[in-house]
């Protein structure tokens, strides 16, 4: 593994909660300008990794770097302030997307996208204003930005929450099942949004059930189950000639 | 209750610190303000006056010093001397063995006994046992109360206020009322429905009571005393006042017969007889409007810096509990868990007459706004942490996701929106610290609860001074009830759904 070309990497990430093991052992990299999808039964681990990358979970051992942070930790090492340190600079570079949005509900979105550039990055609102609503533009919701998250669609709020996280100037960005939460016509637009910034030569790790977004966009797609990497595939190939006789069995469900 | 406040009070009392120096030129003296005739009380005019008051003019006189009134609770004027909020007080207290070993007092400044009175038609009484299995009324802490209850099978009911007691009487649910002779003297003897029965029970004493140690001061004053009684001053006093006795004459070694006609005694009659017509008692309320008014603006104050501190204080601990590490969380819970166990009136009282036990002598105001900051501020954390739970941890998650760092989060994701909710609960807390403020007379404070006793016992009227003061509470809490409501409105997102304009509303929390 070249890790000079490499922005994401993981090695060997360990994670439990309350002794259940949830991730066994995982390890990838990804490349500046690719976008992964991460499938996989419920359960899997898929989401937790996820987490991990930007450090919102801790984890029990393992390394993780991105785009120049990194967090490690020795298996039965303690937490320390150190680990927080690093993994709040891994956050400033690495945006996530939830699966429930969630967008700040007493805010419009355009204070949405300026809230943590201004507070974290200490840029002046006007810039932060300007970039927010070139974002919140790029994403089709120039003419909501001075509206309340809760007088817009599902689709609209997922589309203004990946506004809030490129305001912050991600190299990477992390998304949590982006259209779960989606009724059916509105996915779509999220996808679409996620296919331009693929365009733009944007880093994505994409946890998704999506599996025709999978198809259609991703340069790879990693297929996880029971806290391990299965596989590792062309998203070309996956599908039509998966390696894993589990990722047969998984994706005879979506054919 | 004021019998338990009385008694832990003058357990407090017992140990303090007397603060002997006499401020040469002046002698404060401290009464009860909502004591009654003939007593030290407010007559017409809202002014000073009463047998009480003339005896310590005259002694203050005579000792060359300059006589300063200090206003406090009947509960708090013991404690108060040990506090060295004044030097001496001068309220019928009568000298007992008990009381005797809680402050000095000096010779009496007069004597008298305990008078019976009953309905009239009523059987004459002539001994205490008479009174087997009959409901019998006194005032609490008082040396009838003490004949009574070593008296077997009696009924004693306590009262606040001696005109309840003898009202009680007239309408039947007393047998009779055993008081002091200037109490039935001017509460009774007039009345027409009411009789005096059986001989003098009893001899008391009404002494000075000054803080214990203070021996010089104690000697200063009895020399005035004797000079005053000497002179014949205290026999124009007293008779003016009526209350010129046989006992009092013999005691003093001077002539039985009055020096002066009882003008004091019945001009007060004569001004409690007639009933006034309702819209002239209100017309007599308006005499009051200046002391409602000051109380109503110390209701406010110590509410509004009370709750101030409450919300402050509140805060501090919902966050120590919700996100501090174990210690703090520990510690916050404690303190909560302690101030919502015990009683806001126990935790005043310790504030203002405990805590100079240990040094630390709070004014009034401090103490009330404190008591009140220090009690609200537990309700108040629980407000806040319900608050703080209710914000979905999503909302965190996207903050520090966002790489805010968890306190950046707390202020500008998750406390801006726990504000909204837990705005209409604090508004509650709110205007029930506005009502709980009355406590704050227990310190001596003349808040509107505190005018409500000076103007009850002047006018006899506790309906329609009830009726008004409670009027002001309601009325000072109506606009703070509107504002929470319209802020409410406001903070509320939904609320101008359809408004696609931003809202140029900053909650007070954010700065973003």
């Amino acid at each position: 593994m070249d890790s000079s070309t490499s922005l994401v990497s993981i090695q060997d990430l360990h994670k439990s909660f309350d002794q259940t093991p949830i991730l066994k052992g995982v390890s990838f990299s990804i490349e500046e300008g690719d976008l992964v999808s991460v499938i996989g039964p419920s359960g899997c681990g898929k989401s937790t990794m996820l987490r991990c990358i930007n450090g919102l979970e801790t984890l029990d051992s393992g390394v993780i770097s991105a785009a120049g942070a990194c967090i490690s930790r020795m298996p039965g090492a303690k937490l320390d302030a150190h680990f927080e340190k690093n993994a709040h600079i891994l956050r400033q570079r690495v945006g996530m997307v939830f699966q429930q949005f969630n967008l700040f509900p007493h805010r419009t979105l355009l204070q949405n996208t300026m809230m943590a550039p201004v507070i974290v990055r200490g840029i002046p609102r006007e810039d932060a204003e300007k970039t927010g609503r070139a974002l919140l533009e790029k994403v089709g919701l120039g003419a909501h930005a001075d509206r309340y998250p809760a007088n817009l669609s599902g689709g609209q709020q997922q589309r203004a929450a990946i506004a809030r996280a490129l305001a912050m100037q991600p190299k990477v960005m992390l998304y949590d099942e982006p259209t779960s939460a989606l009724d059916p016509e509105l996915v779509d637009e999220v996808l679409h949004v996620m296919k331009a910034l693929d365009a733009e030569g944007m880093t994505q790790i994409v946890v998704t059930h999506e599996m025709r977004f999978a198809r259609d966009a991703s340069d790879y797609i990693i297929y996880m189950e029971g806290g391990h990497i299965v596989e590792i595939s062309d998203e070309d190939e996956i599908f039509e000639n998966p390696k894993d006789e589990r990722t047969r069995r998984f994706l005879r469900r979506f054919i | 209750m004021k019998k338990i406040t009385l008694l832990l009070l003058l357990a407090l009392a017992v140990i303090l610190q007397p603060s002997a120096q006499a401020e040469s030129k002046t002698l404060r003296w401290a009464a009860a303000t909502d004591s009654n005739a003939p007593y030290a009380f407010y007559g017409p005019g809202n002014k000073l006056t009463g047998f009480e008051y003339e005896v310590i003019q005259a002694v203050a006189r005579e000792m060359g010093r300059e006589p300063v009134f200090v206003p406090n609770d009947w509960d708090g004027l013991i404690p108060g001397l040990g506090r060295g909020l004044y030097d001496c007080v001068i309220c019928g207290i009568e000298v007992t063995p008990d009381k005797a070993q809680e402050v000095l007092f000096t010779n009496p400044y007069y004597v008298t006994y305990e008078q019976f009175v009953v309905k009239k038609g009523t059987e004459p009484v002539t001994s205490l046992e008479q009174l087997k299995g009959k409901p019998v009324g006194t005032l609490s802490q008082t040396a009838s109360f003490n004949m009574l209850s070593k008296t077997p099978r009696v009924i004693v009911k306590t009262y606040d206020e001696e005109v309840n007691a003898y009202a009680d009487v007239v309408n039947g649910r007393l047998f009779g009322v055993l008081l002091d002779y200037p109490i039935a003297k001017y509460y009774a003897f007039a009345n027409p429905n009411l009789k005096f029965t059986g001989p003098p029970f009893g001899q008391i004493s009404y002494g000075i009571a000054i803080a214990k140690g203070n021996s010089a001061l104690a000697t200063e004053m009895n020399a005035a005393l004797a000079r005053v009684i000497a002179s014949g001053e205290m026999r124009d006093i007293l008779s003016r006042w009526g209350l010129w006795t046989a006992m009092v004459a013999d005691t003093f070694g001077q002539p039985e017969d009055s020096s002066l006609p009882d003008t004091e005694y019945r001009a007060f009659v004569a001004s409690t007889a007639e009933q006034p017509s309702l819209l002239n008692r209100i017309i007599g309320y308006a005499r009051f409007w200046p002391l409602l008014l000051e109380a109503s603006l110390l209701t406010i104050e110590v509410s509004l810096l009370g709750m101030a501190g409450a919300v402050l204080l509140g805060f501090t601990l919902a966050i120590m509990r919700v996100y501090g590490p174990f210690p703090m969380r520990w510690l916050a819970t404690l303190y909560i868990e302690l101030i919502r166990g015990t009683p806001l009136l126990i935790q005043l009282l310790i504030l203002f007459y405990g805590l100079p036990n240990i040094g630390i002598k709070l004014e009034p105001f401090v103490a009330g706004v404190l008591g009140l900051a220090l009690n609200y501020a537990a309700y108040e954390a629980e407000n806040y942490r319900a608050g703080l739970l209710a914000i979905p941890k999503g909302q965190m998650e996207a903050a520090r996701a966002l790489g805010m760092t968890q306190r950046q989060g707390l202020v500008h994701v998750v406390i801006p929106q726990s504000f909204r909710l837990v705005l209409p609960p604090v508004t509650n807390d709110f205007i029930s610290l506005l009502k709980d403020s009355s406590l704050v007379s227990m310190v001596t404070l003349v808040d509107l609860t505190g005018a409500y006793k000076q103007i009850a016992t002047q006018t006899f009227d506790y309906f329609g001074a009830g009726l008004l003061v409670a009027a002001f509470y309601l009325l000072i809490g109506l606009p703070f009830v509107r504002l929470a409501r319209y802020t409410e409105q406001r903070l509320n997102p939904g609320a101008h759904s359809t408004s696609t304009k931003g809202s140029r509303f900053q909650l007070p929390f954010g700065k973003s």
